[in-house]
């Protein structure tokens, strides 16, 4: 299936390749670099080439493309659903993704990469398993490998593939058993210029922070799970009781996993929580134009909105701006996209944050045609949107009490304005 | 980082890299190091990188990295698989080297490690070792353990592709696997039946239940290959499920009393909806392309009324990473082509960001035009005319190009549509304006009649519109309809006729079109200008132009010798011209299987399987029924193999019939244990797993012995104890002492064995004096060095079949220094032969000098037991590497008969064989002795092996239609594997 693997830096350098079958030569990477050069953002060079006789399916994350070689029919996502794997496992081993990661930790990188492949053929995708047999490096454990000798790889003979659970290691133990979950859920919404909602969902997701000792076997329930819509669960679900009873039930990974994703059913309206009064214009005559940008809380169920922040696509063709901001900061960034970042923080009810001034085109360009668009940023503590609940937690088949919590985070996501 | 891999170092010290052991060690970026090093993570920090930056290719170091193949340390161990496999290739006679340890992991009481040793085995693409994986896939296959099991899958397909000749035997390892109840096993053992024998649909009947059942507790990448696998069966065994409803279209533009008397009710196969509902809950994984694979599987596969619940899990999909966005969009594109009403409740999902990537916004917007229908349109043309806005101008060219399709295909918008384009015409931005001309020249051609105040409008902006395409767009329209502007368009004709010739050459072909048009139609006001234009395309420096213009003079301007086709010039040039219609680029793009490579390309891509159409009628559904009673059983299989309607006839062959023994073994297996286990969520203890199968296996090995009592040993093997259940395991005919030393066929490897030897050439001079040196009698030579090489000495090597006298477990060899140099050579000796533990050598004598021009010979004694690679090597073949012995006929048919199993190959040879040429040809290349024998039809050897003494024994029978058959017997199989290779080359040369 998946015959080799390259990782290229934006530069269109390529840093690690590796072979699961025989050697592809690195020139094969020439058509997807000619591709590269075509697309003016990363984000546009086709996931998919064809060349005479390849195919390249890549995908762009962290600032990294990471690129396979085909040679065979395979279904296109499987092959990128596995590249997100890869990137994912980086930033799961190393804290994140990146080029000098990656070079610095290559030898483990290789390790990883050989036993997550076998032929091609996904073998060992599940964190678990990996760490179990590649243990993640620690500042810690770094030290005491160059002082004894001893090595990343673990010598004891892993059991998780062989379980009928495989996302769980066996033999896991701590002192303090805790089960964390975060409920986060994620605004999709397109408002028009009057500040209309021309679209709006809520997308879910619950994050999972288990660090409970042996097997033990967790039900979680919500107060109204009528409420979501679509869902998609970690395998260590069980769906069948989840038709049945709409209950969680689980033996989870040990560590960080997403337990579930979910959307709100789309009848119900959805909570705006702010809205934004804008004006951009540009004269007609003149090379310059004004902007006006207010954002003020809306549906925010008594929660104060945070970390709010508001990006500007300004045209290319501005040459420099001059605002004033009555609360926060803004950055201008003048590289390949013309972007203003506006940091508010907080917002606050009673004197609301206020973003002016004038913008100076450069010297005989035309009138932009469309106005620019915002896309907005927010956060909000201890609120789920949606008005979902976590109902109880219950644990089975281990004898001891393990400390739970659940919280609850409403963040903006593809959230955008248009003018 | 420094003391596992200071065993490394240790070994590149042993090696000859001083030089980069001189440098400090630097723990640096490797920029721009040379790409065949970059997998060798072993000698990243060994070596120092600047050195492999300068061009030093990291398989020169393999023998020295190899050797740590054993080594204790985990880590050292992984690193040195990760090299191995990658350079194997590239070093194939040092790759086998490694074998030993493999073999010897195969046999591991630890399932972990046997998996390991197959699957790093099965990875080096050696062609050498075929039969050695060969055995150990099949020996694994019938594992205890299901995760050796499974990784004896995944070697399937590595060994396919290495020798595709193997595909029968692979194929009855399939056909074992698929039988397989576990799921650990049946993702891999699907994926390897894909890549091996897709087409032998006919495995999958007695399974199918099982798969279907398993399904949901498979691995995610297991489930999306058996799921488009499952698809692909389903479309050859059931019946299509929308076949009354795709007839009532049909036929309702036929007859409908037809209709009423063929109408047969549709039942759905219980299997068929077996697939459907096991799948179904698939859609919800987190695991993109399950839900992909789910969804294509239902949209091929589902009634109409269920394909529904696809398109909330493919909506889903759309939040995900763009790469994912961009495959589900295109195949949503297809999808909804053909199931609109499945996704217009998600309309909205579809709307565009202005932050999309453009080749998502492009695809969505694909989307939407499929999706628009009179009642929902008008909200698509609000967001339309949003997007038209945009800064990104491709994706404005493509909305226009969508408004277009909308208003081709929806009657009552066509009006808003062409009003709306009209008011871009009046846009700042030319590929607007030009995009939105070639629309509306599509759109016009409806319905001319009612806008020729919009061609006239056009008109106008051929003074400001630069856009090649564009600018002929509207001539085109202008010719086309110019009797609906008879005014303007003479007008246009002359204002073209003076910027004709800085146009460019669409731009002129349109402009002469107009001119002819006209000349037709008008000819009083514009033969003078036609006859300008055509003149100036005359002499254009562009041959169509000239061509053309030539072609419309002949057809228009009536000469006396003008042919009869002038008389139908206006029947040719204004012919009434059918519309376009705009369609879909994802039209019929459903014929290939959703969720494809093949179909994200729109092209066929290497490997894709034909998604079949639905069967007329439905095949026999009890080809799918797995009964418990035995001798049913067995014709059952037969049939379903050979997919004829009775079993096998009574007079079929002894040897047919114990080979299919083996898939009736299996099937009852399964059988066996029908009890849907998967369904328990409870985890099974290992321990007991592997009770139940051994007790299995024992049972299956009591049926094999019952079969072939002849040639086993029955009472081994009703044994239930793990070592001896191996080894009956191992060789299923063969009594335990040599079970016992083919499994060690590797610990005393005899090919290729190196030598080492430093010569000291006093004084060096180069020298070109052509002399050939003559093999004494039928030994065959071999060069040690090249008298280039080795500046004007020349040494060469041949096994004087000999013994050695001083060490009766030497072999001989015989070295014949020559020295066709100038100078006389002094010194010759063996210096410092570094040997490894086992091998031995006798040295020569010194010479002490070797004068010019002349030549010496010297023997020397070498051990060739176990070794590794140095400067120059003497490699042995494998002939040379057993001594004669002699035996009578008798004796020979004994042994022979002993060794029957062991190693044997038939070869064809041409007709040209006589015995005295046999003879001789085999004893060139082995170093056998010949076995008397009656029949000169037969020739027989025998022979040993120098070091062990195990016995090597060969026949070659000539048959009568002149073809002749090789046997070779050794219970060292490497041996006799390429011993075969040998006689065989020697007998065809």
């Amino acid at each position: 299936m998946i015959n080799s693997l390259f990782l290229i830096n934006p530069s269109g350098e390529i840093f690690l390749e590796k072979h699961w079958k025989s050697v592809v030569s690195r020139s094969v990477c020439d058509y997807f670099l000619e591709a590269k050069e075509k697309a003016l953002e990363p984000e546009d060079v086709p996931p998919v080439i064809h060349t005479p006789h390849h195919y390249l399916i890549s995908i762009y994350r962290d600032k990294l493309f990471f690129l396979s070689v085909i040679q065979t029919e395979v279904p296109p996502l499987f092959v990128i659903e596995f590249l997100h794997r890869v990137a994912e496992m980086i930033q799961d081993y190393f804290g994140e993704c990146s080029e000098t990661v990656v070079k610095d930790h290559m030898v483990m990188v290789y390790e990883l990469l050989e036993e997550m492949l076998d032929n091609g053929f996904p073998l060992a995708t599940e964190s678990n398993v990996l760490k179990e047999m590649i243990r993640p490096p620690t500042i810690l454990r770094s030290v005491v490998n160059t002082l004894t000798g001893t090595s990343n790889v673990g010598d004891t003979l892993l059991t998780g593939q062989l379980s009928t659970i495989p996302w769980r290691r066996a033999g896991v133990r701590y002192t303090n058993n805790e089960a964390y979950f975060d409920v986060v859920e994620e605004i999709d919404a397109i408002l028009d210029q009057s500040g209309t909602t021309v679209f709006a969902e809520i997308q879910g997701v619950v994050e999972a922070c288990v660090k409970l000792s042996g097997m033990p076997d967790l039900t979680l329930s919500f107060m109204n799970p009528r409420l979501l819509d679509d869902v998609s669960f970690h395998p260590c679900v069980r769906y069948k009781l989840w038709e049945s009873e709409r209950v969680l039930s689980f033996i989870p990974p040990d560590g960080n996993f997403t337990l579930m994703t979910y959307h709100v059913n789309a009848q119900n309206l959805v909570a705006i929580p702010v809205y934004v009064k804008q004006s951009i214009s540009f004269f007609e005559c003149g090379s310059d134009g004004r902007l006006d940008v207010t954002v003020g809380p809306k549906q925010t169920m008594g929660k104060t909105v945070e970390g709010v922040m508001v990006t500007v696509h300004l045209p290319k063709t501005i040459l420099s701006i001059n605002l004033t901001a009555t609360q926060g900061s803004y950055t201008y960034d003048n590289g390949t996209k013309v972007t203003t970042l506006w940091d508010i923080g907080k917002l606050n009810p009673q004197k609301l944050p206020n973003l002016r001034g004038s913008l100076s085109l450069q010297a005989g360009a035309p009138k932009p045609e469309e106005n620019p668009s915002l896309n907005i940023d927010l956060k909000i503590q201890q609120l789920a949107i949606s008005g979902l609940k976590v109902n109880r937690l219950d644990m089975f088949g281990e004898k001891y009490k393990p400390f739970k919590g659940v919280k609850y985070i409403t963040k903006a996501g593809k959230f955008q304005v248009r003018t | 980082m420094s003391s596992p891999l200071l065993h490394a170092t240790v070994c590149c010290y042993a090696f000859e890299c001083s030089s980069f052991l001189t440098n400090p060690i630097t723990y640096g970026y490797m920029d721009g190091f040379d790409s065949a090093v970059q997998c060798v993570t072993v000698l990243y920090w060994v070596c120092d990188p600047q050195m492999i930056a300068r061009g030093k290719n990291a398989s020169d170091l393999f023998p020295a990295v190899v050797k740590n193949v054993a080594c204790k340390n985990i880590e050292v161990k992984k690193l040195v698989y990760v090299y191995l496999v990658r350079y194997a290739e590239e070093q194939q006679d040092l790759a086998l080297l490694s074998i030993s340890t493999f073999q010897r992991g195969l046999k591991d009481p630890n399932q972990l490690i046997r998996a390991s040793a197959l699957r790093v085995l099965s990875s080096i693409r050696v062609t050498i070792i075929v039969p050695i994986m060969m055995l150990a896939i099949k020996e694994a296959a019938s594992d205890m353990s299901p995760y050796v099991r499974k990784t004896a899958a995944h070697a399937i397909p590595k060994l396919y592709s290495l020798d595709p000749e193997q595909k029968d035997c692979l194929i009855e390892v399939i056909e074992k696997l698929l039988a397989d109840k576990t799921t650990l096993v049946a993702g891999s053992v699907v994926m390897a039946f894909e890549e091996v024998c897709p087409e032998r649909i006919d495995l999958i009947h007695k399974n199918y239940r099982k798969l279907c059942n398993l399904l949901i507790d498979v691995e995610e990448w297991g489930q999306v290959v058996i799921i488009n696998m499952l698809t692909r069966y389903a479309r050859t065994q059931f019946l299509n499920p929308n076949m009354n409803e795709d007839k009532e279209e049909k036929e309702k533009k036929k007859t409908e009393a037809t209709a009423i008397v063929k109408r047969k009710p549709y039942v759905m196969d219980p299997d068929h909806r077996l697939l459907l509902r096991n799948t179904k809950p698939l859609l919800q994984s987190r695991n993109a392309a399950v839900v992909m694979a789910v969804a294509q599987l239902y949209f091929h596969l589902a009634p109409k009324a269920e394909v529904g619940v696809i398109a909330k899990a493919l909506v889903r999909l759309m939040r995900s990473h763009s790469e994912v966005q961009y495959v589900v969009l295109q195949n949503v594109a297809t999808m909804s082509i053909k199931r609109r009403g499945m996704f217009e409740p998600y309309l909205k999902s579809f709307y565009i960001r202005s932050t999309d990537p453009t080749q998502i916004k492009v695809l969505k917007l694909e989307v939407l035009t499929n999706l628009a229908n009179e009642t929902n349109i008008s909200t698509i043309l609000r967001e339309f005319q949003t997007y038209i806005k945009s800064n990104d101008k491709d994706f404005v060219a493509a909305t226009i190009q969508a408004i277009g399709r909308c208003a081709t295909n929806i009657g009552e918008v066509r009006d808003t549509c062409l009003n709306g384009l009209v008011q871009l015409l009046s846009n700042r931005d030319e590929l607007v304006v030009a995009e939105s001309v070639v629309v509306i020249k599509k759109l016009l051609q409806m319905q001319p009649e009612q806008h020729s105040d919009i061609i006239k409008h056009m008109a106008k902006l051929t003074d400001n519109i630069q856009v090649p395409m564009a600018r002929a767009s509207i001539l085109w329209l202008i010719g086309e309809y110019c009797e609906h502007v008879p005014k303007i368009a003479p007008d246009v004709l002359r204002k073209m006729a003076k910027t004709f010739t800085n146009e460019e050459d669409i731009v002129k072909l349109q402009i002469i079109n107009l001119a002819a048009k006209l000349y037709l139609t008008n000819s009083k006001q514009t033969k003078l200008l036609t006859q300008y234009v055509l003149n100036l395309a005359k002499y254009d420096q562009n041959y169509d132009i000239r061509d053309r213009a030539r072609f419309i003079r002949q057809l228009i301007v009536p000469t006396d010798k003008s042919g009869a086709l002038s008389k139908y010039a206006k029947k040719l040039f204004l012919a009434l011209k059918p519309a376009p219609v705009l369609e879909s680029p994802f039209k019929d793009r459903d014929h290939f299987q959703l969720g494809s490579l093949s179909h994200l390309l729109n092209a066929k891509a290497g490997g894709y399987q034909v998604l079949p159409d639905w069967p007329e009628a439905a095949p026999d559904p009890s080809v799918r029924n797995v009964e418990v009673k035995e001798s049913v059983r067995a014709v059952e299989t037969v049939t379903a193999r050979d997919r004829g309607p009775l079993g096998p006839s009574s007079g079929e062959d002894v040897k047919k019939s114990e080979k299919k023994s083996k898939p009736r073994i299996g099937s009852s297996e399964s059988e066996s244990e029908e009890d849907d286990d998967s369904e328990s969520e409870s985890s099974e203890s290992e321990e007991e797993e592997s009770e139940e199968e051994s007790e299995e296996e024992t049972k299956k090995k009591k049926k094999v012995g019952n079969e072939r009592l002849e040639n086993t040993r029955t009472t081994d093997i009703h044994t239930h104890t793990h070592s001896e259940r191996r080894n009956t395991h191992i060789l299923n005919c063969d009594s335990q002492p040599n079970t016992i030393a083919s499994v060690q066929v590797f610990d005393t490897i005899c090919k290729p064995a190196w030598l080492y030897m430093q010569f000291l050439l006093n004084p060096p001079l180069p020298v070109s004096v052509p002399q050939t040196i003559i093999p004494s009698g039928n030994l065959k030579t071999y060069e040690l060095l090249h008298r280039i090489t080795g500046e004007g000495l020349s040494v060469e090597y041949c096994f004087s079949r000999q013994p050695f006298s001083p060490d009766p477990h030497m072999v001989a060899v015989k070295i014949q220094f020559t020295n066709s140099a100038t100078s006389e050579a002094k010194s010759l000796h063996v210096e410092d032969a570094k040997l490894q533990s086992g091998m031995r050598i006798k040295e020569f004598p010194e010479i002490e000098v070797l004068p010019a021009g002349e030549t010496i010979s010297v023997v020397m004694g070498i051990d060739f037991s176990c070794s590794l690679m140095f400067f120059v090597s003497i490699q042995p073949p494998v002939g040379e590497l057993m001594m004669p012995i002699f035996m009578t006929e008798n004796e020979f048919k004994k042994e022979q008969g002993e060794h029957r199993n062991q190693c044997m190959e038939i070869k064809q040879y041409g007709p040209h064989f006589d015995c005295h040429a046999v003879v001789q040809r085999v004893t060139t290349a082995a170093n056998l002795s010949r076995v008397p024998c009656g029949s000169d039809k037969e020739c027989r050897f025998a022979g040993k092996t120098v070091t062990s003494g195990s016995l090597v024994l060969v026949s070659v029978v000539t048959k009568e239609d002149g073809a002749a058959q090789l046997t070779v017997n050794c219970e060292k199989m490497v041996i006799g594997t390429m011993l075969v290779k040998d006689i065989h080359q020697a007998l065809t040369q």
